[in-house]
């Protein structure tokens, strides 16, 4: 398969690493703000190396200690509780909706479908978490509303489909229940799928600011997302004025300023970052998996 | 699939008593389904519910469905059409950066799919392809953050570029006008490794007897692209595309909530259904406008969502939600 470098495959190459870069470069640029002086950021802006390395931003950032500590703390809560939720409450309707001879499958899959259709949006969908459910200001507000997922549930189902029949049919001569056939079995053998759904929930619970900016207004209790959103808008604001007034100008030097607010992306995005080499072919293939019927 | 078996509890008299049957013998699959049950009805079939507040007028203590009609019902729907030129604005502003998105997104997912590959070097290919897929991992708020430092006034990365050659800075967040642009970048730079990798694993499925054929013919690399990848990706393609277009009265809030800043001087063009029926409601409290805009968006969606999936399966039968 050896093809020659001509101008056009050339061409591709550059293409392809410029937009790879590019996708690249806003990262090293927080990783360099976040180690900048203040001073060297106002004399040059963000730079990827630094002229000179301090750890400054980092510092001001933790010894605000427990308003991050405790947001890393209910993040990681959320995210570990939730993904555990969304395996066992979308994987056995999966289960449920790939038992071919169930009598009501129909129904229940035009109940799972209909909401993939056809949504309340947000207005009422506030009002019902907060007036009938009253979610509001609980920590499981970060996690309910986003376990059940018609499309991880289609995922599931069509991929236990493919799982042979007679599997389930010896298990149940053996006397397994249903549930015990879907733990011991079907759960094991669909491991690409659940790993799939696994990771989309987990990242999807760890990027989540939504739920926190809807249903949480108490600070002890808003996720690491919400924190860094929190504190993006009050120093944007300033900086908007500052083109105006000298009053507000002096005001933002003693706020903490974008080194601050980079070193906090880091922060809350780092675990991301590090496990992504890891994690990333997984996903690839979990896209795959999907991209099939999604 | 589609086994015709006659089924243990057909053959017994009346509905109920099939019922019992089909109850008796399956209870563990049931109560499996009982937690997803619901979920799903608490946060999507009570809100669809909820769409009634739309023609009420919305009182507490009285809840959503204790509360009194509107007089005349569609008053607020009135009010939204008559006299309301920022709910306007957020509708034209939705559909025209979705469509933006739909058009903009799948040309480029596309050209980069193509790209990857003819990357033959397994090295590059693996690297230029985990570093194109690095955005979507990060939350928009990361995003937003990112945006401010590239344009922010005085710090941001590209006016210190604009300043080192000599130009006048640009005040970002100030300006409307540039930011179809910028968010059409942003969706690009968030959105097409992800795409990219679909249609790539799409690519990979393709019977390579096609190329053995072509080159056999003498056909070179791009001809091959050009007349046999791209015909082959053709459905696929079709498909996605109608399916956003069913989704193209929703916004990406996240997206047009965090990267913008939510500023006010961007509303003219940034300013979208989700973000507009968000402030009205928890900024503005004015439930009868977000409500009736939320009641318009929902249903205009599911009219849009149907029939793109209706015209999506003609195209390929799999590929449809329904």
């Amino acid at each position: 398969m050896k093809e020659r470098m001509t101008v056009g495959r050339f061409l591709v190459h550059v293409f392809v690493i410029l937009f790879a870069f590019l996708c690249l470069y806003p990262f090293l640029m927080v990783v360099g703000g976040s180690l900048m002086t203040n001073s060297e950021v106002l004399q040059s802006g963000f730079k990827v190396f630094p002229d000179e390395v301090t750890f400054a931003s980092y510092k001001m950032l933790l010894g605000n200690g427990n308003l991050i500590l405790n947001g890393y703390k209910i993040t990681v809560f959320v995210t570990v509780v939730g993904t555990f939720f969304s395996i066992a409450v979308n994987g056995m309707m999966g289960y449920v909706l790939s038992r071919r001879r169930l009598a009501g499958r129909r129904i229940l899959n035009l109940y799972v479908l209909l909401t993939m259709l056809f949504n309340g949006g947000m207005v009422p969908w506030y009002m019902i978490c907060t007036r009938y459910l009253h979610l509001k200001d609980s920590i499981w507000a970060l996690i309910v509303p986003s376990v059940v997922s018609a499309w991880y549930i289609f995922l599931i189902r069509n991929y236990f489909t493919g799982v042979p029949e007679e599997m389930y049919e010896s298990a149940k001569l053996d006397g397994a229940g249903e549930f015990k056939i879907f733990s011991k079995i079907y759960l094991p053998l669909g491991k690409p799928v659940i790993a799939t759904v696994v990771l989309f929930a987990a990242l999807g619970f760890w990027n989540d600011w939504w739920l926190g900016l809807m249903l949480i207004d108490d600070s002890a209790k808003q996720p690491l997302q919400m924190l860094l959103r929190t504190m993006m808008s009050n120093i944007q604001f300033l900086q908007t004025m500052s083109q105006q007034s000298s009053e507000v100008q002096a005001l933002l030097a003693s706020v903490p300023g974008d080194g601050v607010k980079m070193a906090m992306v880091i922060v809350t995005t780092g675990p991301i970052i590090l496990l992504y080499p890891f994690i990333q072919k997984y996903f690839m293939k979990g896209i795959m998996v999907g991209a099939v019927k999604g | 699939m589609k086994e015709k078996k006659t089924k243990p509890w057909e053959d017994k008299g009346n509905p109920i008593q099939k019922c019992l049957v089909a109850v008796k013998k399956n209870w563990q699959l049931y109560l499996m389904a009982v937690p997803a049950v619901v979920l799903l009805f608490c946060f999507a079939y009570m809100p669809m519910g909820g769409l009634v507040i739309a023609f009420k007028k919305y009182n507490f203590k009285k809840g959503i469905w204790g509360s009194d009609w509107m007089d005349p019902w569609y008053k607020n729907f009135e009010i939204l059409f008559r006299n309301n030129a920022a709910a306007l604005n957020a509708i034209r502003n939705t559909i025209f950066l979705n469509f933006l998105f739909i058009v903009c997104g799948t040309i480029f997912a596309l050209a980069l799919a193509l790209a990857f590959n003819e990357v033959t070097n397994k090295y590059i290919k693996k690297l230029t392809q985990s570093f194109s897929f690095l955005p979507y991992f990060i939350s928009t708020v990361v995003v937003g953050i990112f945006v401010t430092g590239l344009l922010g006034y005085e710090n941001g990365v590209i006016n210190r570029i604009i300043t080192s050659f000599g130009g006048e800075k640009i005040a970002f967040y100030m300006e409307a006008k540039w930011w179809p642009m910028i968010l059409v970048i942003v969706n690009i730079w968030k959105g097409a490794g992800y795409s990219a990798v679909v249609y790539l694993a799409t690519i990979s499925g393709f019977d390579n007897a096609y190329y053995e054929a072509a080159k056999i013919d003498g056909a070179a690399r791009w001809q091959q692209t050009w007349y046999i990848s791209l015909p082959l990706l053709r459905p696929t393609v079709i498909t996605l595309t109608l399916l956003s277009v069913g989704k193209i009265m929703n916004a990406d809030f996240g997206l047009f909530y965090n990267v913008t800043g939510d500023m006010p001087t961007l509303y003219a063009t940034a300013d979208v259904l989700d973000t507009y029926i968000y402030r009205a409601l928890r900024q503005l409290g004015d439930v009868g406008i977000s409500s009736a805009t939320g009641f318009f968006q929902s249903v205009v969606g599911f009219v849009l969502v149907v029939f793109s999936n209706r015209i999506a399966r003609k195209y390929e039968e799999d590929s449809a939600l329904f």
